[in-house]
């Protein structure tokens, strides 16, 4: 892998995704931040997927569980080429193709409409189960939040993914360790979140999840083990890469202006 | 006719479909038995699936499946489908304008000894408020069997609500049905009575007799589809006989009543009546206690056939 590219189009991401979010004046920065660098790595390389075809049937699929990182996932489709980069400048607009969260009907290259949480998760196991018995040899990709993970319902369909051996199914866990109300262990503690997956039956793994080369190797791990859907645990920092919200529990929905944004996308580099 | 069991129709449906059309699938969460389906998943393995006792993820996982190209049949208690599953159905399924069949059973007071925790007497209410779905509850073994066809054939979610048991058969072999078009099993001049469901649409018939015997000339409409209503046949009835009684096996607010009322009072105030459970919890108890306890009886259409007409 050239992981120079992958690096340089996640820094991009960060910068449309700051650029997008600032340009509104408010958004969910912080957990949009901590999935950057695992959407580089999937549409950077990972993924098959073609921006000029965005339906076509045989292409891997992603459901971004954590609907509310739908700006993150916009600035990696437009920069794909999926649609125009001016679209970014629409977000959360009246009769915008890009609403906060994500929505499958309104954005080119969205695959699920997502934001209730844990109810992407569900879906992604049953599109999942649907490829498999159609034979299908692409992939299902999902990204749930920790916060999310508080759902019974993600568990519900833990348990179904393990029992019809779904291992198609690559999800994420954006462990950034932090929720609207503080820190996951001050408000609703995810225990061991590794061990719990590896009895709920799943192949698991925990990698630095702003480190591509290790989410690479997670990947293919992933793509090898089969019998098994896989959850990698990817320890994040909420805002990263952004300096006024880098690691802050406020920085789940935030107000910020483009000055703001600017000076990020500067630091940067 | 002899009679059937509806599930027995709803199974032997459900594999005539699969046979036709690989698509379709079987989704349920631990009621395959109650609902007999297993003897889809014997006939088509792989393409049934159980979640378990997990009615979040049934409809979740129905609408993946939709996304990956299925035609997903999810039935569960309606109770679940409606109450426990209704965020999941709304978003997942219907927002995301995805193709998930829905199947509450045992509506209303069919769900008899599994009492008031089973019992949905609001789920028409609550999914009506989603916005362009197909709510439809077939009356007897020959409409459920036209009415899921076209279900299973058009694109876009539907909900129906379906007893499990034996209904008193109502139609011929053959008779056609269109979702969204009532049924109008006879017409009359003095009164119209619109009814819903197997359990209510047999006692309107025993109710258009008793009334027919005393003289009055009542016009009895199968509203198998209480959304999108048909207005039409609604609007006609009602300006012909100047009266209108809705009957269903479900609350009055928020079910057919209500979507009735909504059609007349904007397009033409009629006087109505309605029969239906009022503002209720269920409870255990036999089928046909429970009937009579929350009046759902001929008697009870009669009487209110009475009262509108101030007779």
């Amino acid at each position: 892998m050239d992981t120079q590219k992958i690096v340089e189009f996640a820094k991009e991401i960060r910068k449309q995704t700051l650029f997008t979010i600032g340009n509104l004046g408010v958004g969910h920065i912080g957990g949009a931040l901590s999935v950057v660098d695992v959407l580089a790595l999937l549409y950077g390389k990972v993924m098959k997927i073609d921006p000029a075809n965005p339906l076509w049937e045989e292409r891997d699929m992603l459901v971004l569980s954590k609907g509310h990182a739908g700006p993150a996932l916009y600035a990696t489709l437009a920069l794909k080429g999926f649609f125009p980069m001016e679209e970014l400048t629409t977000l959360n607009q009246g009769g915008t193709n890009l609403p906060s969260h994500c929505d499958r009907t309104r954005t080119v290259g969205i695959d699920m409409t997502t934001g209730s949480l844990a109810q992407g998760f569900s879906a992604a196991c049953g599109l999942a189960y649907a490829r498999q018995l159609d034979a299908k040899e692409g992939y299902v990709y999902a990204i749930i939040g920790d916060g999310e993970s508080q759902e019974g319902q993600v568990w519900e369909a833990a348990m179904f993914a393990a029992h019809y051996r779904l291992d198609h199914l690559i999800a994420f866990t954006d462990y950034n360790k932090m929720q609207i109300d503080g820190t996951t262990d001050e408000i609703m503690s995810l225990g061991d979140i590794e061990a719990k997956w590896k009895a709920f039956g799943w192949y698991t793994q925990r990698v630095d999840g702003h480190d591509v080369e290790a989410l690479d190797r997670a990947v293919l791990a992933a793509q090898e083990h089969s019998g098994k859907p896989s959850m990698i645990i990817m320890d994040t920092i909420k805002g990263k890469g952004a300096f006024f919200c880098e690691g802050q529990v406020g920085s789940h929905s935030m107000s910020f202006d483009l000055a703001k944004a600017n000076e990020a996308m500067a630091r940067l580099g | 006719m002899a009679t059937q069991e509806m599930r027995s129709v709803y199974v032997e449906t459900l594999i005539a479909l699969a046979e036709r059309d690989e698509r379709i699938m079987v989704c349920e969460a631990d009621l395959m038995r109650a609902h007999g389906t297993t003897k889809f998943a014997d006939r088509f393995p792989g393409r049934a699936v159980d979640v378990g006792v997990a009615e979040a993820n049934l409809v979740g996982v129905s609408a993946g499946l939709s996304l990956g190209g299925k035609i997903p049949f999810a039935a569960t208690f309606g109770c679940f489908a409606s109450r426990r599953a209704f965020d999941q159905f709304f978003l997942s399924a219907n927002y995301a304008r995805l193709n998930v069949k829905l199947v509450g059973t045992d509506p209303g007071v069919t769900a008899a000894f599994n009492g008031g925790t089973h019992m949905p007497f609001e789920d028409v209410g609550l999914m009506r408020m989603v916005p362009g779905l197909t709510i439809f509850e077939p009356a007897d073994p020959v409409s459920l069997r036209a009415l899921m066809k076209q279900s299973a054939s058009m694109w876009g979610c539907t909900y129906m609500r379906l007893p499990r048991k034996s209904v008193e058969p109502i139609y011929e072999e053959g008779e056609e049905f269109t979702l969204g078009k009532g049924k109008l099993l006879f017409d009359g001049d003095d009164v119209t009575i619109i009814a819903m469901g197997g359990l209510l649409v047999g006692e309107a018939i025993k109710a258009h007799e008793m009334l027919a015997e005393e003289g009055i000339d009542a016009a009895l409409i199968d509203m198998h589809t209480v959304k999108p209503l048909d207005e039409e046949l609604v609007l006609h009835h009602a300006r012909k006989s100047g009266a209108v009684v809705t009957a269903e096996n479900h609350q009055i607010a928020g079910g057919l009543g209500a979507a009735v009322a909504n059609c007349l009072s904007c397009a033409c105030p009629t006087p109505m009546r309605m029969v239906g459970i009022r503002d209720e919890f269920g409870q255990v108890g036999t089928q046909a206690w429970l009937q009579q306890h929350y009046r759902l009886t001929a008697d009870e259409i009669v009487t209110q056939v009475k009262d509108v007409l101030n007779k």
